[in-house]
C-alpha cells in the first residue's frame, strides 16, 4: 500500500473508531440521532456514487430508498420475516429497482435524466398509494417487534441499534472507498468528466453508468431497510420527492465526489435543522438561506473546498 | 382551463430553461407568490373586485419579476448559471419563499373573488364565464409573448443568446441583462398564471408543487426551449389528464400518465417538437 | 397578519401565568413540589397539516391556561413544549425523541395526521413514554400500535362512519355517491362506509376519489368559509362535523366558555379576524386530551417519569367521561382495552351558506367490537 493509501485508510478507520466510541460519551438522545444520521449517510453515500463520481444527477432516489424499505418491511409485515432476511431483501430490492430504472432512464442524460428519474419515482410513490390495502398507503405501518431482532439482539433498544447502524455505515464507507480507488472507480470519474473520450478509449459508458446506478440502489435499499428495522416504521412519505432532494443536499453540502462528504453533509444538515428549530419557528427559512449561502461561497461543499485548498490527497 | 394556466406557467419555465439552461425549482413558488399577492391586493385595495383584480394582474407579475431579477443578480449570476449549482440555489429559494409565506400569510387557503360573475348557459351544461376569460387571457398573453420573441429586437437578442451566448456576447449583446430579463419574465409569467387561477382555486402556501411538476412535464414533452412545443404539450397534457381520469381512478390515472410521460422522454429524448441535439 | 417572519419559539413562556397564580394561592407549596409537569406537543407547524397545527396550538394553549388557572395538575403547574413535526413521520419520531430525552417531558401528545402518529408511536413505545394522540385514525383501536399509545380525546374514523351510516341511509336514501380523498384516511372512510351501507341494505353507487396531489388543497377545506363565493354549489350538502363549527341553538352550557377561551366566535372563526376560520370539527381533541391527561395523572398520583406506567394504567381504568368544560364536544366513553374513546357525531347541512346541525348520533351508534386488548400486552 502506498503512503497516500495508508493515510486515507487510516483516516476512514479513525472516523469509524470515533463513531464507535461516541455511544459511550454521547447522551442516549444524541446517540440515537447519530444512528439516524449514519443510516441517512448510507443513503447519501449511494447517491454520491451515482452523482458525485459518475455525474448522474438523479431526482428519483426516493424510489430506491422506498424500494429497500418496503422490500424489507412487507415480508416482515406479511410473513413475519426476521431482521436478517428482511435486511437482505431490502438491499436486493433497492438494487433491482435501480437496475430497472437505469435500463430505461440511462437512455437519457443531463436534465432529461433528472426529470425521467423524478417521473419514475413519482409513479412509484403513487403505486404505493394505489396498493394501499397491502402497503398501508400514506399511513404506512409499524414494524412488529419480532421482526426487529437479529441474532437475539433487540434492535429497537439503544446499544444494538447503534451498533447495527454503525456496522451498515462502516461497510458502506469501506466499500465506497475501495470502489472509488479501484480502476472501476476511475472509469466512473472518467465518464463524468468526458463521456465521449472514455467511449473512444474503449469503455462502454452505458454499462458503467448502469453498474454505478445499481450499486447506488444497493446503498439506498440498505438505508431504507435499515430505517424500517431500526426505527420500526414503513410509509409512503419516504417515496416523496423530498427524500430525493435530501441525499442531493447532503452530498452537495459535504462535498460531491468525496468519500466522507455524504456523512459530513448529513451530520451538518441534521445539526442545522435541530439548531434552527430551537431558535425560530421559521426554521425552513434558515435551511433555505444556508443552502443558498453554501452554493454561493462553497460550491464544492465542505470537503470539496478542503480538498481544493489544503488536503489534495482526500479521496 | 387547466391547459391554459399550465401553458402560461410552463412557458415561463421553458423560456428560462431555453435561454439560460437553468432548471428553476422555485418556479412553482413564483406561481404561488402570484396567487398570494393577488389575495393581498384584493384584501387591501378597496372598491369593486374587478378593480382589485386588475391591480393584482399588473402588480403581482411586476413584484415577482423584480424578486426574480434580484435573485438573478445576487445569486444565479454569481454561480455562472452552472446547472447543478442553480438547482441547489433555487431549492434554497423555494424553502425561503414557502417559509416566508407560511409565516406572513399563514397556512390557510384563502379565496379571492372573481372580477365578475356570470355563467354561460348552454343547453346541456353551464360554464363559468370567468373560466372562459382565463382561457382567453392566457391565449392573449401567449400570443403577445410569441410576438415579442419573434417580432421585436429584444426577442431577437434573447433568441440569439439562447442559440450561442458566447457569439452573442462577441456581437456586443449584454448577456447579463438578457439573462436577468429572461428570469424576471419567466417568473412574471408564473405569477400571472397564479393570479388568474386564484379565483378558482384559492391561495395556499403549498399550491406551487403541482404546477411545478406539470410545467416540467410540459416543457420536456414539448422539447426544451421550444415555445411552440411547450404550448402544444400544455394543451395535450391538460386535456389528457382529464380524459384518462374519466376511465380510471385518479391515482391509477396519475400513475399511467406519469409513466407515459417518462416513456416519451426515454424513447424520444428531444421531446415531440424539440430539435435533435 | 401581525406575525413577524422570525419569531421566537414559545417554549418556556407559557407557564408563567399559571405558576404565579399558584404561588399566590398556596404559599409554602413551592420548591421541589412545584416543578412543572411538562407535556410535549408534536405540532404540524409546517407541511400539509399547517392549517390544523395553528388552531391545535391555540386550543391547547387555551386548555393549558384553564388548567393552570384551576391549580394545574395535582397542584403542580403545567407547561407545554411545542415542537414542529413538519407533518412528516420521520421528523415526528425524532420529535418524540427530542421532547422525551432532551426536553424531559412527562408525556407526549401527537396531533392529527395519522402517518405521523404511526411513524412516531414505535419510538414512544421504545422510550416507554405515554403518547396521547388526536389523529382519529383506526390504527389505535385496530391494535397496530402499542400499550403506550392512547387516543382519549377523539373518536376514530371507523366509529364516526358507523354512527352516521344509519341516519344517512334512513334520511338521505339508500343510494349514495361518495366523494373521498384518495389518501389513507379517505380509504378508511370509503371502506367502512361502503361495508356499513351494504349491511343497512343500501348501496354506494359511485365512489369519487380526489387525487392525492390535489389533496393539500382539499385538506384545508375544513378551514374554509362555506359562504365563500364560488362554493355556492355546497348549498344543501351534508357534512360530518365532530364538533359543530356554527354554534347550534341548543348547544350545551359549556359551549360559550369553550369558544371564548379558544378565541372563536359563534361562526367558528377567530374573534380577531372573521376570515380566519378555525378547524373546529377536530381541534376540541387537543383540549379534551389535555384534560384527560390531567385526570389520568391525578388518578395515578403521578410524581414524575417513574410513574409513567401507573399513568397508563390509570388511563386504561377510565370509562365514563361526562359532559363538562373538560369535554365541550360532548360526553365520552373510554375503552381501556382498545385505548380508544367513543362519543357522538354530528351531521350538518349547508343552509344559507352556514353549517346547521341536522342530526346528532348516539354513543351506541358508534360502538363496535374490540379488535385488541392492549392491557394484556407488556409495558
Amino acid at each position: 500500500m502506498t503512503g497516500a493509501g495508508l493515510k486515507i485508510w487510516t483516516l476512514h478507520l479513525a472516523l469509524i473508531a470515533v463513531l464507535f466510541s461516541a455511544q459511550y460519551w454521547l447522551s442516549p438522545y444524541h446517540a440515537t440521532n447519530l444512528a439516524r444520521i449514519m443510516v441517512l449517510a448510507v443513503f447519501a453515500m449511494g447517491y454520491n456514487l451515482a452523482f458525485g463520481y459518475t455525474g448522474l444527477l438523479s431526482l428519483g432516489h426516493a424510489l430506491l430508498l422506498a424500494a429497500g424499505m418496503y422490500a424489507a418491511g412487507l415480508p416482515a409485515q406479511l410473513w413475519g420475516w426476521s431482521a436478517g432476511p428482511a435486511m437482505i431483501a431490502g438491499i436486493a430490492g433497492g438494487g433491482l429497482i435501480a437496475a430497472v430504472l437505469g435500463l430505461l432512464a440511462l437512455r437519457t442524460a443531463g436534465v432529461s435524466f433528472m426529470i425521467v428519474t423524478l417521473m419514475f419515482a413519482q409513479a412509484g410513490y403513487l403505486t404505493l398509494l394505489y396498493f394501499a390495502p397491502v402497503t398501508g398507503g400514506d399511513d404506512g405501518f409499524a414494524v412488529a417487534a419480532t421482526s426487529r431482532t437479529l441474532l437475539g439482539f433487540d434492535l429497537s433498544t439503544d446499544a444494538p441499534r447503534f451498533l447495527a447502524a454503525l456496522t451498515i455505515f462502516a461497510v458502506g464507507l469501506g466499500v465506497s472507498l475501495a470502489l472509488v480507488r479501484s480502476p472501476f472507480g476511475r472509469t466512473m470519474v472518467a465518464i463524468r468528466e468526458n463521456e465521449e473520450r472514455s467511449r473512444m478509449l474503449g469503455y462502454n459508458p452505458f454499462t458503467v453508468k448502469l453498474a454505478a446506478l445499481t450499486i447506488s440502489g444497493l446503498y439506498a435499499g440498505a438505508a431504507g431497510a435499515a430505517y424500517a428495522i431500526l426505527f420500526g416504521y414503513v410509509g409512503a412519505s419516504f417515496a416523496t420527492i423530498q427524500y430525493s432532494i435530501l441525499p442531493m443536499l447532503y452530498v452537495l453540502m459535504g462535498g460531491a465526489g468525496t468519500t466522507l462528504g455524504p456523512f459530513l453533509g448529513a451530520l451538518v444538515m441534521f445539526v442545522l435543522i435541530e439548531a434552527a428549530t430551537g431558535i425560530t419557528t421559521a426554521h425552513q427559512f434558515i435551511v433555505g438561506a444556508a443552502l443558498v449561502a453554501l452554493i454561493l461561497f462553497a460550491p464544492k461543499g465542505i470537503l470539496g473546498t478542503v480538498r481544493e485548498r489544503w488536503l489534495r490527497w482526500l479521496p | 382551463m387547466t391547459a391554459a394556466v399550465l401553458a402560461l406557467a410552463a412557458s415561463g419555465l421553458s423560456l428560462v430553461f431555453g435561454v439560460m439552461r437553468v432548471v428553476n425549482v422555485a418556479h412553482g413558488a413564483f406561481y404561488m407568490l402570484g396567487a398570494v399577492l393577488a389575495w393581498a391586493v384584493a384584501s387591501f385595495v378597496p372598491g369593486p373586485p374587478a378593480l382589485a383584480f386588475i391591480a393584482a394582474l399588473i402588480l403581482a407579475p411586476l413584484l415577482v419579476g423584480a424578486l426574480a431579477a434580484a435573485t438573478d443578480g445576487l445569486v444565479l449570476k454569481r454561480l455562472n448559471y452552472d446547472p447543478e449549482a442553480t438547482i441547489v440555489a433555487t431549492i434554497g429559494l423555494l424553502y425561503m419563499i414557502e417559509q416566508a409565506i407560511l409565516s406572513l400569510y399563514g397556512p390557510n387557503a384563502n379565496p379571492v373573488q372573481a372580477p365578475f360573475e356570470w355563467r354561460i348557459q348552454l343547453p346541456w351544461f353551464g360554464y363559468s364565464g370567468y373560466k372562459l376569460f382565463v382561457i382567453l387571457a392566457a391565449c392573449a398573453v401567449l400570443l403577445a409573448l410569441w410576438t415579442f420573441l419573434t417580432r421585436t429586437k429584444a426577442g431577437l437578442v434573447m433568441r440569439a443568446t439562447q442559440v450561442d451566448s458566447t457569439t452573442a456576447r462577441a456581437f456586443g449583446i449584454n448577456t447579463d441583462r438578457v439573462y436577468m430579463g429572461t428570469f424576471a419574465l419567466g417568473a412574471g409569467l408564473a405569477a400571472l398564471a397564479g393570479v388568474l387561477i386564484v379565483p378558482i382555486q384559492q391561495a395556499h402556501y403549498l399550491m406551487g408543487g403541482d404546477p411545478l411538476l406539470l410545467s416540467f412535464i410540459v416543457v420536456i414533452i414539448g422539447g426544451l426551449g421550444s415555445l411552440r412545443g411547450t404550448l402544444i404539450a400544455a394543451l395535450v397534457i391538460g386535456l389528457s389528464d382529464g380524459v384518462i381520469s374519466m376511465f380510471f381512478t385518479p391515482t391509477l390515472a396519475k400513475i399511467l400518465a406519469t409513466l407515459l410521460v417518462a416513456m416519451v422522454l426515454v424513447f424520444r429524448p428531444q421531446g415531440l417538437f424539440g430539435a435533435r441535439a | 397578519m401581525t406575525k413577524g417572519l422570525l419569531h421566537p419559539t414559545r417554549r418556556g413562556l407559557l407557564m408563567a401565568g399559571g405558576a404565579g397564580l399558584l404561588t399566590a394561592a398556596l404559599p409554602g407549596y413551592v420548591g421541589a413540589q412545584a416543578a412543572p409537569i411538562k407535556i410535549g406537543f408534536q405540532l404540524h407547524r409546517t407541511g400539509i397539516g399547517a392549517a390544523y397545527g395553528r388552531w391545535y396550538e391555540r386550543t391547547a394553549q387555551a386548555a393549558l391556561k384553564l388548567i393552570n388557572d384551576g391549580g394545574g395538575i395535582a397542584g403542580r403547574p403545567v407547561e407545554i413544549l411545542f415542537e414542529d413535526d413538519a407533518t412528516d413521520p420521520k421528523r415526528g419520531s425524532e420529535v418524540v425523541d427530542k421532547l422525551t430525552q432532551s426536553d424531559g417531558c412527562d408525556v407526549v401528545m401527537g396531533t392529527l395526521f395519522s402517518h405521523v402518529v404511526i411513524g412516531s408511536a414505535p419510538r414512544a413505545g421504545e422510550l416507554k413514554v405515554p403518547y396521547l394522540v388526536c389523529s382519529e385514525g383506526y390504527h389505535v383501536a385496530s391494535g397496530m400500535l402499542n400499550r403506550w399509545t392512547l387516543q382519549p380525546g377523539i373518536t376514530d374514523v371507523r366509529s364516526q362512519i358507523q354512527a352516521m351510516a344509519p341516519w344517512i341511509s334512513a334520511n338521505l336514501g339508500k343510494k349514495v355517491t361518495m366523494v373521498f380523498p384518495d389518501f389513507a384516511f379517505g380509504h378508511d372512510h370509503r371502506d367502512f362506509f361502503t361495508a356499513k351501507m351494504a349491511e343497512m341494505g343500501g348501496e354506494v353507487i359511485a365512489q369519487i376519489a380526489i387525487p392525492p396531489t390535489e389533496f393539500g388543497f382539499i385538506d384545508s377545506l375544513e378551514a374554509v368559509d362555506t359562504a365563500t363565493p364560488g362554493l355556492e354549489f355546497l348549498e344543501g350538502t351534508h357534512f360530518w362535523e365532530g364538533h359543530n363549527r356554527v354554534k347550534p341553538a341548543d348547544a350545551g352550557e359549556h359551549e360559550a366558555a369553550y369558544r371564548a377561551a379558544v378565541g372563536v366566535d359563534d361562526n367558528g372563526a377567530s374573534v380577531s379576524d372573521a376570515a380566519d376560520v378555525s378547524t373546529y370539527a377536530h381541534m376540541f381533541s387537543t383540549w379534551e386530551t389535555l384534560f384527560a391527561i390531567k385526570a389520568g395523572m391525578e388518578a395515578a398520583g403521578y410524581q414524575g417519569p417513574g410513574d409513567r406506567q401507573k399513568f397508563v394504567e390509570a388511563m386504561e381504568a377510565m370509562t365514563d367521561l361526562p359532559y363538562g368544560i373538560e369535554r365541550p364536544q360532548g360526553a365520552k366513553m373510554f375503552n381501556g382495552k382498545t385505548h380508544q374513546v367513543f362519543g357522538t357525531q354530528n351531521i350538518s347541512q349547508v343552509q344559507g351558506g352556514k353549517l346547521v346541525r341536522v342530526h346528532q348520533t348516539s354513543m351506541a351508534d358508534g360502538a363496535y367490537e374490540d379488535a385488541v386488548d392492549y392491557t394484556t400486552m407488556s409495558f
